[in-house]
């Protein structure tokens, strides 16, 4: 027991000094993000990394998960004779909590890991001492851009999958279950309000910042060769859903 | 040209340096040899500023370059050049975007340029025609020569080598201290290297220091160093495995 609470205390130490040391970062990324020169082809690249490359993925969780969620709250709305409601649940569940939380976990899954292995790399191998060596700040030049790109892309890809989502909904609630597709649209219409949706992107920007906040800081912190980057992808992964769960219920609980 | 004066830095609870005390010489080519793993990577990372020291002084032109600040560090940076222990090349970028990088990043010279005094660069080091390969495409000896390239682009007054043949076969070994000869020889830059390939020390250095735990335990030159008693130091010359130093 005494073990235990030893090692209790030891994680939760541990997790405030990453929090403290990733808290620095975030300081020095808010400062150099607004000094020039600002090298906006770095940034681009790192758009088209994290947007375009996690755009299948969250295509493919954004509709399935819609289909899913149409077919589920029938089950419960049909009890109420409510079917007509569908509609209205996939599109508020989609915009202010699945959209954001899915495409969250899918890009640290797709984006984070692979930032966290290009930095691990860079760091184990000394590429980013020898920015240093160079006058480049390796904070500055590897760092701000992806944060920056996470920013930006997350809400996009949210919308994304906000979109695909009520589309795969319609599609089940429509076709499948038979409900009015005039009625099916005007419910979702009704109840769905611009809050929510707005709501949901800024629940995505957080996402996006926490999440290559996360990779960059384990990808920075990388040591000891190839494992050594093998465990900072994992735990960047590790970081960066925790965080996004963690984050989407304070979130949750301060804007509603 | 660079004091160093009881330079001391422990990680957790293990001595790297122990009081370093060492003198280098501008314009000259000084060699730092030592056992692996005796700390020489982490002395020189000191002397450019990657790693701060718990206490000691590392004089520039008699300016304290260890207590600078950010930015003042930063302009001190671009006096220095550095060939990494791996070449360090940036796997994402090609040859000649690597040797360029500097210029790229510091200077408001067109592409045009740039890619003239890289190849001019690449050519002093034996490279030819390959600067659109990429870094994975070198093999270990391109790499450190496209490294030194990278290293010297900017002319730097000092260029700081980690292990530059570690690695490589005798004949590529030999060819690196040539190209380190000529290289310095040129601008009179002030060479640091660091390694355990003697036969390279012999061949390109003006002074040798070596590094055993945590201190210079001997230095001079060429000359002086064969002819010193120590019996650590002839140990480590004639790679014995009888005597102080013990394998572990
Ligand atoms: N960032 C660090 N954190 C903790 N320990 C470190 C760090 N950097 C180096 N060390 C330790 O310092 C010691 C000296 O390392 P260093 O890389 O300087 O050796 P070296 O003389 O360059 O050896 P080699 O010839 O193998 O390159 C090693 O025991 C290493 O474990
Ligand atoms: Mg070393």
């Amino acid at each position: 027991m005494k073990d235990f609470l030893e090692s209790l205390g030891k994680k939760v130490e541990d997790a405030l000094l990453t929090a403290g040391r990733i808290g620095i970062i975030f300081g020095q990324v808010c400062h150099l993000a607004f000094t020039p020169p600002f090298k906006l082809r770095n940034i681009f690249r790192q758009m088209e990394f994290v947007g375009v490359n996690s755009l299948f993925i969250v295509l493919l969780t954004g509709s399935f998960t819609g289909m899913v969620l149409a077919m589920q709250s029938y089950i419960a709305l049909n009890k109420f004779g409510a079917e007509s409601l569908v509609g209205t649940t996939v599109a508020l569940s989609m915009t202010r909590e699945l959209g954001p939380v899915l495409t969250g976990l899918m890009v640290t899954g797709r984006a984070g890991s692979a930032m966290a292995t290009e930095l691990g790399t860079m760091r184990v191998s000394e590429q980013i001492d020898a920015l240093y060596t160079m006058a480049i700040n390796p904070v500055k030049y590897l760092i701000v851009p992806r944060v920056i790109a996470g920013v930006l892309m997350l809400p996009i890809l949210v919308i994304v999958a906000d979109l695909v989502g009520i589309a795969g909904g319609y599609l089940i609630g429509v076709n499948m279950l038979d409900i009015n597709s005039g009625v099916y649209m005007a419910r979702t219409e009704e109840y769905l309000q611009m809050s929510d949706i707005f709501n949901g992107l800024i629940k995505a920007a957080v996402f996006g910042l926490l999440i290559s906040l996360s990779a960059c800081y384990q990808g920075f912190n990388a040591k000891g060769g190839a494992e050594g980057v093998g465990k900072c992808t994992t735990q960047a992964v590790v970081m960066g859903s925790v965080m996004v769960l963690i984050s989407d219920f304070l979130l949750t609980t301060f804007m509603f | 040209m660079i004091k160093i004066r009881d330079l001391k830095k422990s990680f957790k609870t293990k001595i790297v340096l122990d009081g370093v005390n060492l003198d280098i010489e501008k314009g000259k080519i000084t060699v730092i040899i030592g056992r692996s793993g005796e700390g020489k990577s982490v002395f020189i990372k000191h002397i450019i500023g990657l790693i701060k020291p718990d206490s000691g002084h590392i004089y520039l032109d008699d300016k304290d370059i260890v207590s600078l600040s950010e930015s003042e560090h930063s302009s001190i940076l671009k006096r220095f050049g550095m060939l990494f222990q791996g070449a360090a090349l940036f796997d994402s970028m090609t040859v000649a975007e690597n040797v360029g990088f500097p210029l790229r990043e510091h200077t408001g010279l067109s592409s045009k340029d740039i890619l003239t005094t890289v190849k001019e660069k690449l050519r002093r080091v034996g490279l030819v025609g390959i600067e659109d390969l990429m870094p994975a495409e070198l093999s270990g000896g391109m790499k450190k020569r496209v490294g030194l390239a990278r290293a010297i682009i900017m002319d730097p007054e000092v260029v700081i080598f980690d292990e530059p043949t570690t690695g490589l076969d005798p004949v590529m070994s030999a060819n690196i201290g040539e190209l380190m000869l000529d290289t310095q020889k040129a601008l009179k830059t002030t060479y640091i290297a660091i390694t355990h390939d003697i036969a390279l020390t012999f061949r390109v250095a003006d002074y040798v220091a070596m590094l055993h735990e945590g201190r210079i335990i001997a230095e001079g030159t060429v000359e002086e160093i064969k002819n010193n008693p120590n019996p650590i130091l002839q140990q480590f010359l004639t790679g014995s495995t009888k005597g102080p130093l013990q394998v572990t």
